[in-house]
Order: C-alpha cells, then structure tokens, then sequence
C-alpha cells in the first residue's frame, strides 16, 4: 500500500511562490520584496495583553464562534468604519486567520459540482480552497487596462453568471488595486441579476490610500448574500497570531460554524486576547503603519516611473504590480535574484491575469527599498 | 505631531537619514527640511549627532567600559546642583549627567578603557569634591537597548523571504 494524494489534491499545482521561496532561501544577502506580510511587529498593548493572558492561564478553548468581547468589539469596530451592521452572535465567527473563514465558506456554502467565479489575479488560495471542496473555478481575468478592478462587462464576457459564487479581494494583493463605492454598486448588480453569493475578501480594507474603503455588503440587496472576511494580520501586524474574522447572515455563519467546529474548534486563545487590546488601543499604530506604507508606495511608483517601467498607480494593500519588461516573468524574477539579490514574484504565481507582472511588495523599510530600487535599476539598464 | 516634531523623530530613528529621505517621509519640501534641522540646532534643540554603538560587538581590546554612578550631595549656602553639576561634567570620561529624584542625587554614567580606569577617576575626581557625601559605581555588564535602538543579533527580519 502506498499514500496517493486524493484527486482534488492532484488537481492543485504546488504554489508558485513556494518556487521563489525556496530559490531565496538558498541564497544570503537577499532584499525581498516578495513579502506579503507587514514588516511591523504587532502594536506592543497587543502583545502585552497575549503575554498577560499567558501569564493569567488563558489557555483554554474559547467559544466556538470566539469569545464573546472580541465579537462585540468586531461588531462594533466594523459598525464604525465602515457602516456594516453584524449581530455578534449569530452573524459573526472569529477564524484562524482570513484564510481559514475562506476555506470554511468554500466547504460549508458550496455544493460539489458548484461553479465559483474567481477575480484574477488573486491571493494564491482561492482557487486551491474551491477545488478542495469540489467547486469549479471559473477564471474571471481582471486587466491593467482598468486597474485590475473587477467590472460588469468582465463579469459577464467570463462566464461568471453562470457561477453560484463570486471570489475577490480589494484592496487587492497581488495588485494593489482597490476599488471605489462607484465601481463595486457594478460587481453588486452584476451578483444581484445573476444571484451571486460573494466571498468579499477585505482583509486589507485598513489599508487603502485614495479613498476610504467600502464593502459590498453595504450596498442594497447585498448583505443578504455577502460573506465578508477580515482579520488582523495586516491592519495590526499580527499575521503569526493567526486571527481573522467572517461576517455574513445567521445561515451561512452556522454553516460555517459547523465545519469550524470539527477541524479547528475555536481561533488560538491567546490571539484572541491580543485582538481584543487591539480594538481597544491600538487605532494609532494602524494610521501610523498606513502612513509609513503610503509614503513607500509613492517612493516605489515614483522610482518605477523613473526606471520607465510601466506600473498602474496601485492604491491599497502593500503591493505594486509593474509590468514585466521581459516576455517571461518567471525568467525576469530569477535572474533578478541571482544576479541582483533581489525577490519578486512573478505575476504568474496568482494565476489568469497576472502574466507579465511582477509582485512588488513594499512592506519592507524605506533603506531596503531604496537599495532594492537602485539595483533593479542596475539590472534594467 | 508637527513637522518639526515628525523630522525630531526622524532624526533619533537614524540622524543619518538625507534630507531628501526626511522630505519624503514627512511630505515637506527638502529646503523646509534643512531649515527645520538649522532651526533645532540653532535653538538647540538638536544638541549633537552619535553612532549608538554595541560595544560588546568589538574586539575585547577595543572594548570600553561604562558605569553608572550614583551621587549623593550636601549642598550649602554657597553652592547648588548646578554649581555641582558644571564641575563634573567637565571630564571627558563623563558620558552623560543627570539630576534626579529619588534615593540619590545625580546620576552619571563614565566610560573608560578598563574598570580601573573607571574606579580610579570616581575615587580621585569625584568622591574628592567636598559636597559629594557618597558614590555607588554599577558597571555595565551587558547592554539590551541604547537610545531606543535594541542590540540583538541584527538579523531582525525573520519573516520568510517570498510569501503569499
């Protein structure tokens, strides 16, 4: 007897991250822009109040849902800043990090056979978590051309009606994109007409630069069939506490409750703590942390301008997206580290769309970009 | 904070930061950079610039030696803290000189080539002073954090190299 990975693990081709990183790794005195993290410690009151439930014995189960303060204090969080209203009992479900309420949703909302529209390039889990809970992704390529922002007639000219679901995430990684009240009332026609649930990703809604964020599920008519999904990796530099959240009507939040409740049980105790100091204290260090990543962003655009390589001006998240002067991406970015020490990721590795791209993350510090600007400008010249 | 305050914050983060990185982080022009910092330093503000250094990352004979000394005065009729204050601070091995609340009266660090070195001036330069009642010395044994800035290994950024 020999182990066989299941079919639907077959069908998913290993991460084309994983390929840089294991290049990078390999190498010393790398500056990696291929980071999709904050390069922040989380604010210290939010570290310190893990410490002291540690130090209190804190270390049991919570809640399946989470614990009841840290859904009170979503609930009212969200209320706030972006006008969402969520019954912390029955609408909210606290998760190991956004990646976990998305592969609940997947799991617990889709049907095998189920056909789920996925914006592209996208976070490199979405189409993998459609796939392992049997669902079929239908590619819905969004284009430089109109800032990598989803819209009705891309929706429609992909197939996307024919979906049960819609995918996306704005302010986007890999591309930066956002998108204003305006343009997503368009996604929300398009997902009323064709009666769409939407898995709206907006775990880097605290980091938008031009304008204020909306969700969707402010529009009309599309609370009722949204799942919102957020967290606290990049708003407060907590991506190793593992903590995230999903928002969405009683239905779906106990549908997704009951798979939670058989694989992980509840979201880790102790980040749970750190996420309620977070709440609580901590909105400074977020405008501080978005400050210091927009003045990156408009160091990075400013050079790429410089350097002429073509970039749309990216506006949330902590990503650019130029565009590849070279045919291959892949070939571009390994002999951009080979030769200059310096990580990207090709805009392939987040599927349709992201051909000839490259992903720039600027969470890194304003001496390393500089450094790593002025070599890619070595290596272009 | 204002912009005065921002480019002050900037220079303690790195005072070797150019004008041109502080325009960029504060959003002034360069030439409203470099008049702030005359500004600070004309005002004197801005007293000084130094590397914060790790003195245990040198090789054992270019390490120095550093104590805090606690001291403790009577004053009389004649003389004040200031008073005091202006005659030690003179020394070159007196790094820093603070006055203080609590169980002593001034705090003063001193760094020299050995504990010797160290011991010998407290005793000969600074017990010697009349209004000094009382000197404890505590010599530095390891240092975590100076002037803000922590002393690890200095491979701080552990995150992995490529991620999603």
């Amino acid at each position: 007897m020999t182990f066989e990975p299941a079919d639907r693990v077959d069908q998913v081709p290993p991460s084309g991250i994983r390929r840089f990183f294991e290049l990078a790794e390999e190498m010393d005195d790398i500056i990696s822009l291929g980071v999709g993290e904050p390069d922040f410690s989380a604010p210290w009151a939010a570290r310190e109040a893990a410490i002291a439930s540690l130090e209190q014995g804190k270390t049991s189960y919570t809640a399946n849902r989470g614990k009841r303060e840290l859904r009170e204090l979503i609930a009212a969080d969200v209320d706030r800043r972006y006008d969402l209203d969520y019954d912390p009992d029955e609408e909210i479900l606290v998760t190991a990090g956004a990646s976990e309420g998305l592969d609940l949703a997947f799991r617990a909302l889709l049907n095998p056979g189920d056909a789920v529209a996925v914006a592209q390039p996208c976070y490199v889990s979405y189409v993998p978590g459609v796939t392992f809970a049997g669902g079929e992704v239908i590619d819905v390529p969004t284009r430089a051309a109109d800032e990598f922002k989803l819209t009705y007639e891309v929706l429609e000219a992909s197939g996307a009606a024919e979906a049960e679901a819609l995918v996306y995430c704005y302010p986007n990684n890999p591309t930066g994109a956002t998108m204003t009240e305006d343009e997503l009332r368009e996604v929300a026609e398009f997902a009323r007409e064709h009666d769409l649930i939407v898995f709206a990703d907006e775990i880097y809604s605290e980091l938008s630069y031009e304008h204020d964020h909306t969700s969707i599920a402010t529009l009309p008519g599309m609370r009722e069939r949204t799942v919102v999904f957020n967290g606290f990796s990049k708003a407060y530099a907590m991506t190793g506490m593992r903590l995230g959240y999903a928002m969405a009507p009683p239905e779906a939040i106990t549908a997704m409750n009951r798979v939670h409740q058989y694989t992980m049980l509840s979201a880790p105790t102790t980040a749970q703590h750190a996420a309620i100091e977070a709440l609580q204290t901590c909105g400074d260090e977020v405008v501080d942390m978005r400050e210091q990543y927009d003045r990156r962003r408009q160091f990075v655009l400013s050079r790429f301008e410089e350097m002429g390589l073509e970039c749309f001006p990216a506006s949330g998240a902590f990503y650019a997206f130029p565009e590849c002067p070279w045919d291959d991406a892949n070939e571009f970015a390994e002999a951009l580290l080979e030769e200059e020490r310096v990580a990207v990721v090709p805009g392939t590795a987040f599927g349709e769309g992201g051909d000839g791209h490259l992903r720039i993350s600027y969470a890194t510090g304003l001496g390393d970009l500089k450094e790593a600007m002025a070599r890619l400008e070595s290596f272009l010249e | 904070m204002d912009d005065r305050g921002e480019i002050l914050a900037l220079l303690r983060e790195n005072a070797r930061y150019t004008t041109e990185d502080m325009a960029r982080q504060t959003g002034l022009d360069e030439d409203e950079v470099e008049a702030a910092i005359e500004e600070l330093e004309a005002e004197g503000v801005v007293r000084g610039y130094q590397a914060v250094v790790d003195w245990d990352a040198l090789d054992e004979d270019e390490e120095r030696v550093r104590a805090t000394v606690e001291l403790n005065v009577t004053l009389d009729r004649e003389t004040n803290y200031v008073d005091i204050a202006d005659r030690i601070a003179k020394f070159p091995q007196v790094r820093s000189l603070r006055l203080v609340s609590g169980d002593y009266d001034f705090d003063l660090e001193v760094e020299g080539d050995s504990m010797q070195e160290v011991s010998h001036f407290v005793s000969d330069k600074i017990a010697v002073i009349p209004e000094i009642t009382q000197t404890v010395t505590h010599y530095v044994m390891d240092s975590y954090k100076e002037q803000g800035i922590e002393f690890g290994d200095g491979d701080d950024d552990d995150r992995l190299s490529v991620s999603p």
